[in-house]
């Protein structure tokens, strides 16, 4: 059974949001890492990217596949977690230890579409 | 439709360990176990196994079996003796590739024919229908035998390990020999492989193999499925029908013309390969090495610098052994000079690279 944490945000895309200061830090579950296996690269947005929910703002590349990454919520990228460019093993190894962006977060108000911890786990049943 | 999927004598095996399982070439085949990267590496290493018994073996015999192997096949099988081994292509007269394969002289003067799974059915057909005018006979004798293939720099002292037979290390590459199982099965080993490491083929009968394959995982050896495969044949630069040779790909253009022996009288396909040589051909498959780890896969755009496409990408990786993303594209021709300056579109960006030499990984074969 793949590891779901009390108190984040979860999108349908299985990635996980926490909210702090008005910034949504974002980055994938460990169902997402454990269906990927091997992760061998993250491609990450730019600082500045201004980005919509439910677009793509960039992907992790296992051996075999690769899988795009969804925004839960509309912002712009504050910071990017550059640690993955070198160490995207870091994403299998610590899924909710390894962020991968932070938004400044535009609507609030999209918050409340995402899912809590309880309504992931039945996603991923 | 997953009713209809055939399984291989070792499927029982692949699922008691647990194999990640994917439809390949109307089989339920083995893609992972322990993982691609894990086996990967333990075939470069150490050694691994893979469950072949999927590939179709089709028999020729006969007074003619020389000469129609020959009239088929674009390699000279005129030097081959008994024991030795080829590989080439069936072509299309119109140069484009039904399949590639390997031929192995049989000890009786037969030839076994050892061809793609996803193509054995169509093979079979397309020699029949050329075999008109050759005393041959020709059947697929491809439900007979299972297959393991055996790879890795540790490949010989397990293969001598299971057979208990010394001798087998002196085993010449691209050549095979027979080994009696205690009922007088045929059982035949042959130093070949599609990893770019030292290894051998076994083929036996669907028993055997079973026995063989339980003996090799007790003696240590990783199974390994079909996700390695495909990273280290495309490391060691072999080509995948279907991918760099196909009806539209000539061995011409995918760079394997030392493959086809236009100084044999005649083949079919010969007159073309001979015209695309003169002539040039339009596409041509080249390898380029991108500068950063983005990773190129099959059917992305390649472009010039200013944005013009010039071609796909045919199979592409994050190099599990060379650590860098390299892809085989189909390009035009005007771009495939080495060290020509190609870029790959991914997703929303371009990342640039370089034509290089396909052979990424230098292949340790025992010559």
């Amino acid at each position: 059974m793949s590891k779901i944490i009390e108190g984040l945000l979860y999108s349908e895309s299985h990635e996980w949001v926490k909210v702090e200061d008005g910034i949504a830090v974002v980055g994938v579950t460990d169902f997402a890492q454990s269906e990927m296996g091997d992760i061998t690269y993250v491609d990450l947005p730019s600082e500045g990217d201004e980005i919509k929910a439910g677009e793509e703002f960039g992907a992790l590349e296992s051996v075999k596949a690769s899988s795009e990454l969804f925004s839960p919520v509309s912002g712009v990228v504050t910071e990017v977690n550059g640690e993955l460019e070198t160490s995207p093993e870091k994403v299998n190894e610590d899924p909710y230890g390894s962020w991968i962006v932070k938004l400044s977060i535009s609507d609030e108000s999209e918050l409340s579409s995402l899912l809590d911890a309880a309504a992931y786990a039945e996603i991923c049943r | 439709m997953e009713e209809s999927l055939k399984t291989t004598c070792l499927h029982g095996e692949h699922l008691a360990l647990g194999a990640k399982m994917s439809p390949f070439a109307g089989f339920d085949m083995p893609i992972q176990y322990s993982g691609i990267i894990d086996e990967h590496n333990a075939v470069r290493l150490h050694a691994g196994m893979f469950d072949v018994s999927h590939m179709g073996e089709i028999v020729v015999n006969g007074k003619d079996a020389e000469a129609f192997v020959n009239h088929i096949f674009t390699n000279d099988v005129r030097e081959l003796g008994p024991g030795g081994i080829l590989y080439g292509m069936m072509l299309y007269p119109d140069g484009g590739t039904v399949d590639d394969l390997l031929v192995y002289k049989d000890f009786d003067g037969s030839y076994l024919l050892v061809v793609n799974a996803a193509n054995t059915e169509k093979d079979y057909k397309w020699i029949l229908e050329n075999a008109a005018g050759f005393d041959v006979e020709v059947f697929d004798d491809s439900d007979s035998w299972g297959q393991i293939a055996l790879q890795g720099p540790e490949a010989e002292d397990a293969l001598v390990r299971l057979f208990g037979i010394e001798e087998l290390r002196e085993l010449e590459f691209y050549t095979f020999c027979d080994i009696e199982d205690e009922e007088g099965g045929r059982i035949i080993v042959s130093r070949t492989g599609y990893t770019g490491e030292d290894g051998f083929e076994i083929y036996a009968s669907p028993d055997n193999i079973t026995d063989f394959w339980t003996a090799l995982l007790a003696d240590g050896v990783k199974p390994c499925g079909l996700g390695c495969r495909d990273t280290l044949r495309f490391e060691a630069g072999l080509p995948l029908y279907g991918d760099e040779l196909s009806p539209e790909i000539s061995p011409v253009m995918a760079g394997l013309s030392m493959f086809c022996r236009l100084d044999k009288p005649d083949f079919i396909g010969r007159d073309a390969i001979l015209r695309q040589k003169s002539e040039g051909v339009s596409r041509k498959i080249v390898g380029i090495e991108l500068k950063d780890n983005a990773v190129p896969r099959a059917g992305y755009p390649v472009e010039l610098a200013d944005g013009t496409v010039v071609g796909t990408v045919t199979t592409g990786y994050h190099s599990i052994s060379l650590g860098k993303s390299i892809c085989f594209a189909l390009v035009d021709a005007s771009c495939a000079a080495l060290g020509t300056l190609l870029c790959v579109r991914i997703r929303k960006r371009v990342f640039p690279g370089e034509v290089i030499k396909k052979r990424f990984y230098k292949t340790n074969y025992k010559k």
